[in-house]
């Protein structure tokens, strides 16, 4: 609370606390946001399944105010893709992501959502982010359990940061563009590019 | 190796080709394209053959170009307990077409519908030859062929345009959906589009 809130002790009056109005209102909605975040599990592949040991008792979600699973995007705060993306269901993250009310944030969870990871090939997308737009990304093939956690906890340290006063530090909606994309063409590209072991594979093989 | 072998070489003779003892146990027998409905039929219906379950229907091409792409059917007579495999050459250079063996197993519909995405072989006869795992607007090519770029032909630019402008309540067919019971409960303006038989469309594209 220090860090928000400056504090001014009067001399011999330390009974009071000023503030600027809009602090205490960032301070009170970022906290309840990030204190009760609904995510909306997109589980595509093997890291669904340490999404549901991170749901399940051992480690508890619920310990983080994620006691709800959405299920519906109307009700949901944080989508959260677990498992690699294939173009064909590429619309259907979009539908679900554009039917989130806002505020609304996007974990990218395990190499395939965040980059494609080892389906560098015709069926997969290469990173979530070409089709929405990303807030953490989780590294890990899968990530463990405490790997999405720290995730989490990251977005709340992302959330608590945000103010409502501040369009800057706030993320609008983004509709897709005439084209229906989301970025310009060659930054799809240039973000889809290969790398690490496929750069070996020549894209005629 | 499996006496239907030579039983069907005997009923059938120049249009059963080699056949031969696989490592896995299983005989597989090459037959001519022309044949593959009438053999199939007489495996399916001959008494002490009865091969009347259809296990798998795929198909193999090959990285040597001078070999044929293989269509492979897998019989399994359930009585009998044993499996023949069946399989028909066809010119990867050339038309990829073979006779549909949906009407002899109604489970060959998905099957051969699955070769027809991946590999591109037109099946005579089929009631709904149309992709089944790329969606249906999907312009690339056919993806296991051997001449299909492993990251497909387009840039990931218009591959991401092309999936984000596709219409993902499209995959289902009217009849797909009338057999789920669900066509009734879908809002109207899907269950028009559906009667209208639209399959969704590429924005900019012909």
């Amino acid at each position: 609370m220090k860090h928000v809130i400056e504090t001014k002790e009067l001399a011999g009056s330390p009974n009071y606390q000023l503030t600027t109005f809009q602090k205490l209102v960032d301070w009170a909605v970022s906290r309840s946001r990030a204190n009760s975040l609904w995510p909306m599990p997109f589980g595509t592949a093997c890291c669904a399944i340490e999404f549901m040991a991170t749901a399940a008792s051992r480690f508890d979600l619920a310990r983080f105010g994620m006691e709800r699973q959405a299920f519906s995007p109307r009700q949901a705060d944080v989508l959260i893709c677990a498992g690699r993306l294939p173009f064909k269901l590429a619309p259907v993250i979009r539908l679900i992501y554009d039917q989130m009310p806002q505020p609304k944030w996007v974990i990218s969870m395990g190499a395939c959502a965040s980059t494609g990871g080892i389906f560098d090939n015709y069926a997969m997308v290469q990173g979530i982010d070409t089709i929405v737009p990303v807030d953490v990304y989780v590294p890990g093939c899968p990530p463990r359990p405490e790997g999405l956690l720290y995730g989490i906890l990251l977005l709340h340290k992302k959330i608590k940061g945000e103010s409502l006063f501040d369009a800057v530090k706030r993320r609008d909606e983004q509709p897709l563009d005439e084209r229906g994309l989301r970025l310009p063409p060659d930054e799809i590209d240039e973000i889809s590019e290969p790398f690490g072991n496929s750069i070996h594979q020549f894209r005629s093989a | 190796m499996n006496p239907t072998v030579e039983r069907v070489r005997a009923t059938f003779g120049d249009a059963i080709g080699r056949a031969a003892l696989a490592r896995d146990g299983l005989t597989g027998v090459v037959i001519r394209a022309d044949a593959l409905r009438d053999v199939m039929r007489w495996l399916r219906d001959t008494p002490g053959e009865r091969y009347d379950y259809l296990v798998d229907v795929t198909a193999v091409e090959f990285r040597d170009r001078e070999r044929a792409l293989e269509m492979v059917y897998l019989l399994r007579s359930l009585e009998r307990k044993t499996s023949l495999r069946v399989k028909v050459e066809l010119d990867p250079q050339g038309e990829l077409a073979v006779d549909s063996v949906t009407p002899l197993w109604a489970g060959a519909n998905w099957l051969e519908r699955e070769v027809y995405d991946m590999f591109g072989v037109v099946f005579a006869g089929h009631p709904d030859l149309r992709r089944i795992l790329m969606w249906e607007t999907y312009a690339e090519g056919h993806p296991l062929r051997k001449d299909f770029p492993l990251r497909g032909r387009f840039s990931r630019a218009e591959q991401t345009r092309q999936a984000l402008n596709a219409n993902p309540e499209a995959h289902y067919s009217l009849e797909e959906l009338s057999i789920a019971e669900s066509y009734d409960v879908l809002p109207a303006d899907m269950r028009e589009r559906l009667r209208r038989g639209e399959r969704g469309k590429i924005a900019g594209a012909e």
